[in-house]
């Protein structure tokens, strides 16, 4: 990996990271509505896991996905856009905080029903190996969403038909408030990729080097024909479930013990004790990340709301009576 | 023309279809080697191979997710739900996803996918493989419901589901399969969303779809013999619902009687006669009445079965209600 890839993704941690938090206080402001989910905490997992995919390759998530959509390479501007509503909005408007694409970029949303995408996401790969490409689709999903029968059903068709998916579970520990061994028979996510014959890797997700080295691995394995594997990368949401999570169900010094973890500190620590970057490069970057959020913010205050004669466009692809 | 079963005038749609355009496939339970379980995909899977007439485990949200996936791709799926009381184990997936992902995105993309899948009572199947339930999934903007009444339709309807770039639930009543009809030969498409007078009259309005043609064609022809002439309008597609003909027949006629073979309660009969109501108050001369079926869970027993369903004695009490 060459220094400009690695400050790239330094980056991407950090734009997410600060993106999120204005996105924050404009939803205290009353300014962002709906459910906000924040990936802070997480941003190693999703920034390491599409800096190894190729551009062929289809990435689709769950609700969490503001900082996917950022790693895909959607402007800022248009994630806050769509955050606050407005006909700029990646979705014009239409999806929110947990309904961002963009096509262009093979980002396939942003869905919000449980495990719900799990299925598209063998159906896409399915399209790819009908029509003969190469791609791999990227499916990523909480440890939450192991739970439901959409993931057994989406795993097993993906093994029985060979198709080139990627599962990649976020473990996050806890499914809105209930910790993995409340929830899942078994406390490795990892192991349920057994029950479908399917090769499995665990990783750290606090290290975005690992997340890419793994992932780089386990894509190219995939595209090779050795049909779908699944990674289970280990990470920590820093904040609550979404924005009203009264948080009873952990205590601060759990998460104050992961904050030493800090992905954004992790990497930093790195590239500055390995000479990959110095701290004022580093800190530029930040400059950078900061500036880049406040031009967002502007530009999607200053963006205008959908006009209401739109609201019916795009329930249908073809004209109807 | 040729006459055909509605299930020949269908499998018929999705050969040519395939022939034409290679993005079509289709995949759902025992639509390849088996054949389809209603025979509908007889002989696919020999001719165009198991990549394109695609066997799949017993998993309906799979089948739809699936479906959902590779559109999202471009191709033109057709899934097969062995039938439409199966849907409910995808309900997620037909609700949530398939008649919203267009507009959410913002129209990024399109779902030209087709849903196929067996609906109505009427064979002794039990209370869990007998329902109606079309009406539920016309609830829902986003989704398009069809359900032909004749092979005619059947086909030229199906083929212009295939290629739409909308997703369209296709409903196919499992008794109307032997009945026959005359099929246009050659390539032909009808619009989705277009009603069609299927018998002029002037007296009363029959509105109808699906089975509730076959029994409404059958009450028309005894009532004939009494003098009344009754005028079949035939919804074709539930959503779009195109009322058009209905409210220029029911100007004529000034009655009408809704005819489906779902449930009375919230069901095509009460969005149909409120859109009479509404789009023609001054010209009712009698209130419009509905015939369904009974508000019971379909029973086994044969004659328990039957008289809980429409029959053609109740719609032509029905109409004799209305005159």
């Amino acid at each position: 990996m060459d220094k400009q890839t690695y400050l790239d993704l330094y980056y991407q941690m950090v734009l997410i990271r600060r993106l999120e938090e204005r996105g924050a206080e404009l939803y205290q402001a009353g300014k962002i509505g709906g459910f906000m989910h924040l990936y802070i905490g997480q941003e190693a997992v999703s920034t390491g896991l599409i800096a190894a995919r190729q551009p062929q390759d289809r990435v689709i998530t769950a609700y969490r996905d503001h900082g996917v959509a950022i790693n895909c390479g959607i402007p800022a501007n248009q994630v806050m856009a769509e955050l606050l509503g407005k006909a700029s909005g990646i979705s014009k408007g239409r999806g929110g905080s947990m309904h961002m694409a963009d096509v262009t970029k093979n980002f396939w949303g942003g869905h919000a029903i449980v495990g719900a995408h799990m299925p598209l996401a063998s159906g896409m790969a399915l399209g790819d190996k009908y029509a003969g490409r190469d791609g791999v689709t990227i499916c990523m999903f909480g440890e939450g969403a192991t739970n439901i029968g959409f993931f057994h059903e989406a795993l097993n068709l993906s093994k029985v038909w060979m198709l080139p998916v990627l599962w990649v579970c976020e473990n996050n520990r806890y499914g809105m408030g209930t910790a993995v061994a409340r929830a899942s028979a078994v406390s490795e996510i990892q192991q349920k990729a057994e029950g479908y014959d399917m090769a499995h890797e665990r990783v750290d997700g606090m290290d975005v080097l690992a997340v890419y080295k793994a992932a780089k691995k386990a894509i190219e394995a995939v595209r090779s024909g050795s049909g779908p594997r699944m990674l289970e990368i280990m990470t920590y949401r820093f904040r609550g479930h979404s924005m009203g999570d009264p948080e009873r169900y952990r205590k601060q010094e759990e998460v104050k013990k992961w904050e030493e973890q800090d992905p954004i500190g992790v990497f930093c620590d790195y590239l500055t004790s390995n000479k990959k970057a110095t701290n004022g490069e580093l800190d530029a970057i930040d400059e950078r990340a900061k500036a880049d959020v406040q031009k967002a913010v502007e530009f999607a205050e200053a963006s205008p709301e959908p006009a209401l004669e739109t609201l019916f466009d795009n329930i249908y692809a073809e004209e109807v009576q | 023309m040729a006459r055909l079963t509605m299930r020949e005038a269908i499998s018929q749609a999705m050969w040519e279809e395939m022939e034409r355009d290679p993005n079509v496939f289709i995949l759902g339970e025992e639509v390849g080697v088996w054949g389809g379980s209603y025979a509908v995909t007889k002989g696919f899977y020999d001719h165009f191979g198991g990549e394109r007439v695609r066997d799949t485990p017993i998993a309906e949200a799979a089948i739809i997710g699936a479906a959902i996936g590779s559109a999202m791709t471009g191709l033109r799926p057709i899934a097969e739900l062995m039938t439409i009381n199966f849907a409910f184990a995808a309900m997620d997936h037909i609700v949530n996803e398939t008649a919203k992902l267009h507009y959410m995105f913002g129209g990024q993309f399109v779902l030209p996918m087709v849903i196929r899948a067996v609906t109505g009572g009427g064979r002794q199947l039990g209370a869990t493989h007998s329902q109606t339930p079309d009406a539920i999934f016309a609830h829902f903007p986003g989704l398009k419901v069809v359900s032909p009444g004749t092979p005619e339709d059947a086909k030229g309807l199906l083929k212009a589901a295939i290629r739409s770039n909308d997703p369209v639930l296709f409903l196919e009543q499992a008794t109307l399969y032997q009945v026959r009809g005359e099929v246009p030969d050659g390539d032909y498409v009808i619009p989705i969303g277009k009603s069609k007078v299927q018998r002029p009259g002037k007296d009363v309005t029959i509105v109808t779809y699906s089975k509730g043609l076959e029994i409404s064609l059958k009450a028309a022809e005894l009532l004939a013999k009494e003098g009344v002439e009754a005028e079949i309008v035939d919804l074709r597609s539930l959503r779009p619902l195109d009322m058009d003909p209905v409210i220029e027949s029911f100007k004529k006629t000034n009655r009408a009687v809704v005819v489906e073979e779902g449930w009375k309660s919230f069901g095509v009969g009460a969005e149909v006669s409120a859109r009479i109501y509404e789009q023609a108050f001054d010209y009712v001369d009698a209130p419009v009445r509905r015939v369904a079926q009974k508000e019971v869970p379909l029973p086994y027993n044969r004659t328990l079965e039957q008289s809980a369903l429409p029959q053609v004695e109740d719609v032509i009490a029905a109409v004799k209600e209305v005159l």
